[in-house]
């Protein structure tokens, strides 16, 4: 595989001089000759990407999102460049791929990291102007004997008011001048119909125009020259009611008052708006806290004890799983290969069902069979003793190994038969010749040929029973839990089910922060076992 | 071939060119399509639902529709990815309007940022007072209730008869009377623990999870801890090594052991009934075990309003006056059937018994709290409860909990 072609790789050869000299060596889907099919079909595949780039961009702009609007709009300059120029023409092989590169993983991984960055999770979930929204939503207060006025949202010079029937008068006001009495009519429906001076807005288009709603709920209009009395709003749209708001927002200082209290809440470096005593307001929003969750990860004494007793199970779970199963799947393909044993094709067919059923749905069924009281194989296989398979550490980590094993060697008994009818009989035969036993030839021929290719599928396998989260989630949730472990870490959490746990996002008190740190941590343990495992597997095929 | 070759690879990039493009557009293109809503006829305001809850929503969408020629979009999702849906996507501007869901999310709604204050006004009175007070917080209304729930002890009449037993000791022993396998089962929900189920067996003991002020909020001091909390531990310990609590058990085989007879008792709440099926059942509050009067918890399912709605008055508009309507109501009720929190709707639904019992049970609860320090108890909490069931020390094993709850609460 990694042989270096002697020629040219296939997206180069068209810039290469052509071996076969076309017209003028042009590319047929760019040939205005003949038919021309070649380039029309470039031409209407390129218009419907670019109809579908500009939709975006334009999607993009409508909602503000100007980074996505660049992104898309490059991208898009990129792909005409590259399907429209000779110059480019290699690229318009990557091109494609490359998109989804960067969509899909780069950004996936990229946006990880920046969350690793951040405070991001309960209590810190928006940016600090929604958090001074809400802390404001939530300090503003219906008074309590308020009455409940019928009312209309009146229009004069672009300016909005509210005008509300106070028994048969009608007042009016801005939230720059306090309520007034004026002169108006009253409907049927109890609501000033006609107020002297202003333009009263149907009710209707208050509720169907965006821009009229909106200032219609943003109104506060106050009863009078004293804040403490209050403002009047509108929560419907045709009644309207007094609240009055303790919390106070200043921008410039960026503190919040309590007016009632006079506490001060200072915005602080963290994400919160805390008090001179520490006290906090529920809303925060979320802050860079630079390297603080990675160090956490490391420093923390409740979670690092924890974590590294994970990180042992995971790497032995993982390494447990992959080898036995696969020493398994070897053992049943080395039986089912030899041509004495009768009907193969249809035990061989048996033997991959685990593989053909959906694994979240084997470890549920496996969850109830290791029920100590009311499961099969304790009822069938150990005569009905109470052995608790899922309460104890040690059986629940037997048991979920079982399951992955049960669950995984099947592939391995797939890619070993294949394997080994791949390997060539005429070695097999000069060993037998040379007098080379059973175990001899499987040591010394079988077994080398069979890694060399099954090598790099075993570190696959390895990384994805590293980050196998369906069994371990779907078989017992991790547990039984670890006594006195914080975020309810279980005796059987590998790494990717101990960052659900502390990701919160089950329970409610959310970490993502922390949560995206360690992801990075096993990626980067992953990637860098994977890549020192790749390396050695070239010795490997020294032998072929 | 060497025609048609290089033409598919043209072909399949450009495809998948398109489909990238497309991708990214599903990145943005929802918000901004319910945001803008210019090329539409009116407004639209978007409602986040579960299956069970989308008819009747549409409902009674229609008559708001017809009324006021805005659309309401139903947004069908699981109903448990629903909370952290809403708090990761109001912030981004890409949330609903309204969204269905549960009392207790609405302390880590409010830490978020995400919730927006409604006023009942006069129709306030509607509603249960235990319904709204659960979804007040800090002296604030959140959301409008629509439905209550509540566990209650559930038992099989043709075993022990209907008659309510008046203790812990009193069904046990009436239990084992009726001759069934077991005297009384119980969700443990397996090895993870389940203290929710357990919780009005924990309170008659006096020890509720948060501590109640004056006015009835929880604090968020711990009140699991000393006596009370250990005589529960002993208690659960006891009925552990006894075996009328077990961690072999959990929801299926709790329910699948009452429907077949082998236990005349369980805990559960009305959403197991139908599994019940075949079977009378009678339904009582839950006896006590450590003397006080057993409280579950009640909890409530209501609608929010988002924080972030640009399209407030009409939002408000559709939940007060059309949702909050006795026919918005009863249709929810008859789409999924929970306990009414419309006070009519609940009495006029009581003449079934079995609704009658939860609503006995739900009068005896206390709403499970809502401020966001809950979201870290379950985990400890369930663990140690099963721990304990399945013979740990049960004295230092609470106290361990306490103090890790703690400690976990402190950071």
């Amino acid at each position: 595989m990694s042989v270096t072609p002697p020629v040219a790789p296939p997206g180069a050869a068209p810039t290469a001089p052509a071996p076969l000299p076309s017209p003028r060596g042009e590319s047929h889907a760019r040939s205005f000759r003949g038919i021309g099919v070649g380039f029309l079909v470039k031409l209407v595949i390129m218009a419907v990407v670019n109809a579908f780039g500009i939709l975006t961009i334009l999607t993009a702009v409508g909602a503000d999102s100007w980074l996505l609007a660049s992104i898309t709009a490059v991208l898009l300059i990129v792909a005409d460049v590259v399907y429209f120029t000779r110059r480019a023409l290699p690229l318009k092989y990557l091109l494609p791929g490359l998109i989804f590169l960067f969509a899909f993983q780069v950004f996936i991984f990229g946006y990880t990291a920046y969350i690793a960055f951040t405070n991001y999770g309960t209590g810190h979930a928006g940016s600090q102007a929604q958090a001074v929204d809400a802390t404001l939503i939530q300090g503003e207060r219906r008074v309590d004997d308020s009455a409940t006025y019928a009312m209309s949202v009146v229009e004069r010079l672009g300016t909005y008011g509210l005008a509300i029937a106070d028994d048969d008068v009608v007042r009016v006001g801005t939230p720059d001048e306090p309520l007034t009495t004026v002169d108006g009519e009253i409907g049927a429906s109890g609501a000033p119909t006609e107020v002297s001076g202003w333009t009263v807005v149907p009710r209707a288009e208050v509720l169907t125009d965006p821009s009229v709603q909106q200032a219609a709920a943003a109104l506060r209009v106050p009863l009078s020259d004293d804040p403490n009395d209050g403002a009047l709003r509108t929560r419907d749209g045709s009644t309207a009611t007094v609240y009055t708001s303790t919390l106070v927002w200043d921008e410039q200082a960026q503190t919040i008052t309590d007016t009632t209290t006079g506490t001060v809440y200072t915005a602080t470096d963290r994400g919160t708006f805390t008090s001179a005593d520490g006290e906090s307001l529920p809303t925060g929003w979320y802050v860079n806290v630079g390297f603080e969750n990675f160090l956490r990860v490391f420093t923390d004494g409740a979670l690092l004890q924890p974590l590294l007793s994970v990180t042992g199970w995971t790497f032995a779970f993982a390494i447990l799983s992959v080898v036995v199963s696969f020493g398994l799947g070897l053992l049943f393909a080395l039986i089912f290969n030899d041509p004495r044993v009768r009907a193969r094709k249809f035990l061989r067919t048996l033997f991959i069902l685990p593989y053909a059923f959906p694994a979240f749905m084997s470890a549920l069924l496996f969850r109830g069979m290791f029920n100590s009281e009311f499961g099969v194989i304790n009822d069938v296989f150990f005569f009905g003793l109470p052995i608790n398979w899922l309460g104890d550490p040690v059986l629940a980590k037997l048991a979920v190994l079982w399951v992955n094993v049960w669950l995984s060697y099947p592939y391995w008994f797939l890619v070993c038969t294949g394997a080994l009818q791949a390997l060539p009989s005429d070695t097999l035969e000069a060993a037998q010749l040379d007098g080379a036993g059973r175990w001899r030839s499987f040591r010394s021929i079988v077994l080398p040929l069979l890694l060399v290719s099954t090598a790099p599928l075993a570190i696959s396998s390895f990384a994805f029973s590293f980050n196998n989260f369906t069994v371990i989630y779907m078989f017992n949730n991790g547990g039984p839990a670890i006594p006195g472990a914080p975020y309810a870490l279980g005796s059987t959490d590998i790494l990717i089910s101990a960052i659900y746990d502390i990701s919160g996002v089950s329970g409610g008190a959310a970490d993502y922060g922390l949560a995206s740190a360690l992801s990075i941590v096993v990626f980067v343990v992953v990637g860098a076992i994977s890549a020192l495992a790749f390396r050695q597997t070239r010795k490997l095929e020294e032998f072929a | 071939m060497r025609m048609t070759a290089p033409r598919r690879t043209l072909l399949g990039s450009a495809a998948m060119l398109a489909v990238s493009a497309l991708a990214l557009t599903g990145c943005s293109g929802g918000g901004a399509g319910d945001d803008t809503a210019a090329g539409g006829d009116g407004p639209e305001i978007v409602v986040w639902t579960d299956a069970e809850r989308e008819q009747a929503i549409g409902d009674a969408a229609k008559a708001f529709e017809e009324e006021t020629g805005a659309t309401v979009r139903l947004v069908q999702k699981n109903f448990e990815d629903l909370r952290n849906d809403f708090i990761a996507q109001v912030p981004t501007g890409e949330g609903p309007d309204i969204t269905v869901g549960a009392h207790d999310w609405l302390g880590a709604l409010v830490a978020a940022g995400v919730v927006d204050t409604i006023d009942l006004g006069d129709t306030a009175s509607n509603f249960e007072p235990v319904a709204l007070e659960a979804m007040t917080y800090d002296g604030q209304l959140y959301a409008l209730p629509y439905s209550l729930e509540t566990v209650a002890l559930v038992q099989n009449t043709a075993l022990v008869g209907a008659e309510a037993p008046a203790t812990w000791d009193d069904m046990i022993q009436r239990g084992l009377a009726s001759g069934a396998e077991r005297p009384f089962v119980i969700n443990t929900a397996g090895e993870t623990g389940d203290g929710y189920t357990m919780y009005g067996l924990q309170t008659s003991f006096g020890a509720p999870v948060f501590v109640q002020d004056a006015s009835g909020s929880y604090t968020s001091e711990v009140g699991m801890g000393g006596a009370p909390g250990e005589a529960f531990a002993q208690w659960l310990s006891t009925n552990g090594q006894a075996g009328y609590l077990s961690t072999t058990i959990d929801y299926d085989i709790n329910n699948e052991l009452f429907a077949s007879g082998k236990a005349p008792y369980t805990v559960q709440g009305p959403w197991a009934i139908s599994s019940f099926d075949g079977i009378d059942v009678a339904v009582n509050p839950i006896p006590s075990a450590g003397g006080q009067t057993a409280a579950p918890f009640v909890g409530v399912q209501g609608f929010y309003l988002s924080a972030q709605s640009k399209n407030a008055l009409l939002a408000t508009e559709f939940l007060v006056n059309y949702l909050g309507t006795e026919d918005a109501q009863r249709a929810l009720y008859e789409a999924d059937p929970r306990i009414p929190a419309y006070t009519s709707l609940g009495q006029e639904v009581a003449s079934d018994p079995i609704i009658a019992g939860f609503l006995a049970s739900a009068q005896n609860g206390v709403p499970m709290p809502s401020i966001p320090e809950m979201g870290s108890v379950w985990d400890l909490w369930n663990a140690a409860e099963a721990q304990i069931i399945s013979g740990a020390e049960p004295v230092s094993t609470w106290n361990q909990m306490i103090t890790d709850l703690q400690s976990t609460l402190a950071g």
